[in-house]
């Protein structure tokens, strides 16, 4: 289509600066015409290079984007407004977003010559994830996951853009094919979309995996491959360590991103909500051989994996929720003062029964201090001593969970009102399921303060276990 | 304007009533019935009735294999699944009844969008659209009898399944998700199974039928509970085969 000039209108928009002139669209800033006000928020119009007459194969990615991105909410992708005609004039109005796109941080690095922090790295990655895993949970994998589809706001937030190859679990796959194609950016790609997998989630965190992978080094894992051979080393092919190209990158960043990167899905993390709890959590992460090497995957390794890699080919996906809740991230809020044996062995009993079946669910163990028992000036009060002391506490509780493979970490929440701090905690960690005392004693004041548990369950985004006393330690304390 | 698109629904007047108050409180305004009205179950007379009062009042209906051979039963009796049923159908169906469904068409034909039970390519032999071939076939068919078809609904295979054109040559299945709207583009071809109303046969109990808004092109499979345990009651109160009244137990 032809550009526009400002000052045209379409569709009862009027078309203000063109913004974003790139391969597959042209993006403006619109206003809606007639001085109707705007919905709230700035808008922006893209408009497809191409148009229904060049053939509709080459309008179908615009065609999918207009369907996942109306059928999607959330602050982490633009809100929609508009959507043309295909056949007539295709356009998509959303929400025009002040944001820099991750390319930003790569090319700063680039002109500078220094790498992002780890630190920064890890908070980069923890939005992202987060954004992605709002994704998943609306059942739409991305596909197509990348520096420039990829904006943060200024409050460290992250949103997704672009969503031309995207999958969603209740819409026809519009893009897919009885040979599977490889659908999507070959930099970022997963193994599992080189062999035409659609709608797993844990292809997005491969790609996730990858812009960590450059952010930390300046390298791409993979480099750019063109051929479809040198798409399919992926199947088989670890990247060289991070710490090789950068050896001061600590371990633990390497041990994530190498997760992320693993060439089987089921090696990777198994939600993104659970890399945002690692990349969240530097100092808990289990850093393996893994994330200390500097030297890469062997030969023989490499060989082996090399075989199994042919074998490998296109299976159909489940509901990318269905896969998610199958790795639920339980949270547990453990009291720290008055409370009694029997409350803290009826908490583990029901955290092994709500971890219980699943292999992939994540412990969250979490207890809420108040602000008063740190303080900066005298040294025994110290913040990282009381916090020590307390972790020290949850890790003893835990003790008696049968953890087997789940992973497990522990948070020290400092905050006057403990009720919000929990769920502050489960919203902002996609936690799935949160168990907690019942505090019977509070019962008798409840119809007047709502207790603790009362207001949790009644505003937490998530199941709440609230569990009661139970026992051994009735019969133990029985009068002779 | 919403369609509803109901079939298969197989003498089970308990299904049928609660798929059409489902489609009426979702504001569905006009109603299709895409044939086998009768068969297998035990209130034949009170489904074709309600189906030709809302003909009456502008709803479309078409026949289906089950229809045509209740009015032309078998002389001896059958041991075919399809058939067990036909003579003792015919005998509860008044001759204006008779009439009335076999003087329904095989195809119809409206605007954009055509509606067949079985196939459009030989809709007398009641192919099953089982697969993405049988589907292709199916739509070029309908495409040969109006190059302005862009939606065949059918039924006959009990299941809800959309064959669309994805990127390559033939047609894709999709499996829809109960009650997400599909959007279905009229710029490209769509055909659907849309479910049986009367006898779901994909282990699960509740009732199916689909609704299609042709001004927002969606499309929306739809699953309604309904009382299976009175229809599979008056199965057996009807002395009508124990194993029709047991499939709707089990949605088999």
């Amino acid at each position: 289509m032809k550009l526009l000039e400002p000052g045209e209108t379409l569709d009862g928009f009027v078309i203000e600066d063109c913004v974003h002139s790139g391969g597959m669209a042209h993006i403006y800033k619109v206003k809606y015409a007639n001085g109707l006000a705007d919905p709230g928020f700035p808008m922006a119009m893209k408009i497809p290079r191409m148009t229904a007459g060049d053939g509709a194969e080459n309008i179908v990615g615009f065609e999918v984007e207009q369907e996942i991105l109306q059928a999607l909410t959330g602050p982490h992708v633009p809100r929609f407004v508009a959507a043309g005609d295909l056949t007539r004039v295709p356009y998509l109005v959303m929400e025009y977003i002040v944001a820099k796109p991750l390319d930003h941080w790569l090319g700063q690095a680039k002109e500078t010559g220094e790498r992002p922090s780890p630190e920064t790295i890890a908070k980069l990655g923890v939005a992202v994830a987060k954004a992605t895993h709002s994704l998943h949970r609306q059942n739409v994998v991305h596909q197509d996951m990348k520096p420039a589809n990829v904006l943060i706001r200024d409050d460290g937030s992250a949103l997704l853009l672009d969503f031309g190859l995207s999958y969603h679990g209740h819409l026809p796959d519009l893009l897919a094919e009885e040979l599977r194609k490889a659908i999507g950016s070959p930099v970022w790609m997963a193994p599992e979309q080189v062999v035409g997998v659609r709608g797993d989630p844990r292809s997005d965190i491969f790609a996730i995996g990858v812009m960590l992978y450059e952010l930390a080094t300046g390298e791409l894992p993979f480099g750019a491959p063109s051929t479809t051979g040198g798409l399919r080393q992926r199947l088989w092919m670890d990247p060289p360590p991070p710490r090789r190209h950068r050896p001061d990158l600590p371990p633990w960043l390497q041990e994530v991103i190498l997760r992320c990167l693993a060439p089987e899905a089921a090696q990777r993390y198994p939600s993104a909500a659970h890399l945002a709890v690692d990349l969240s959590n530097p100092d808990q992460i289990k850093v393996t051989a893994r994330g200390t090497q500097t030297e890469g995957t062997s030969f023989r390794v490499h060989f082996k994996r090399w075989i199994k890699a042919a074998g490998m080919s296109y299976q159909p996906s489940p509901l990318p929720t269905e896969q998610i809740d199958q790795v639920p991230i339980v949270m547990v809020a453990v009291p720290n003062r008055d409370v009694t044996d029997a409350t803290l062995y009826s908490l583990r009993v029901a955290v092994n029964r709500s971890l219980g079946t699943r292999p992939g669910a994540r412990l969250a163990c979490v207890t809420v201090i108040s602000s008063s028992e740190t303080s900066a000036s005298d040294a025994s009060k110290s913040e990282s001593r009381v916090h020590t002391r307390y972790l020290e506490m949850l890790k003893q509780w835990a003790q008696g969970i049968e953890m087997g493979s789940h992973q497990t970490s522990f948070h020290v929440i400092e905050s006057g009102d403990p009720a919000e701090a929990l769920l502050a905690y489960a919203r902002g960690n996609h936690v799935n399921v949160m168990v907690l005392g019942a505090a019977t004693h509070g019962l008798k004041l409840q119809p007047f303060i709502p207790t603790i548990p009362i207001k949790v369950a009644m505003e937490a985004p998530c199941t709440v276990i609230l569990v009661k006393q139970e026992l051994p330690f009735a019969q133990l304390g029985a009068p002779d | 304007m919403k369609l509803a698109l109901l079939s298969d629904i197989h003498s089970n007047i308990q299904a049928f009533d609660a798929c059409v108050a489902d489609a009426r409180a979702r504001g569905a305004t006009q109603f299709a019935f895409i044939g086998d009205y009768v068969g297998y179950g035990a209130n034949p007379s009170e489904v074709v009735d309600r189906i030709m009062a809302m003909v009456d009042d502008g709803a479309v209906a078409i026949i289906g294999n089950h229809d045509a051979i209740a009015c032309n039963p078998p002389a001896a009796p059958s041991d075919v699944l399809g058939e067990m049923t036909a003579a003792w159908t015919y005998d509860q169906l008044s001759a204006e009844q008779r009439k009335f469904l076999i003087e329904c068409p095989r195809i119809h034909v409206d605007g954009n969008v055509l509606l067949v039970h079985a196939t459009a390519d030989a809709p007398e032999r009641w192919h099953y659209v089982r697969d993405e071939r049988s589907a292709a076939d199916s739509l070029n068919a309908a495409v040969k009898i109006s190059d302005e078809i862009r939606y065949v609904f059918g039924g006959h295979v009990h299941r809800q399944t959309l064959y669309y054109q994805g990127q390559g040559r033939g047609l894709m299945a999709f499996a829809p998700t109960a009650g997400a709207a599909v959007p279905v583009s009229a710029h490209r071809r769509w055909i659907a199974t849309i479910g049986s109303v009367g006898q779901p046969r994909d282990g699960r109990t509740d009732a199916m039928y689909a609704l299609f808004d042709r001004e927002k092109a969606q499309l929306t499979f739809t699953r309604v509970p309904y009382d299976y345990g009175s229809a599979a009651d008056a199965i057996r109160a009807a002395g009508l085969p124990e194993f029709f009244a047991d499939r709707l137990l089990r949605g088999q």
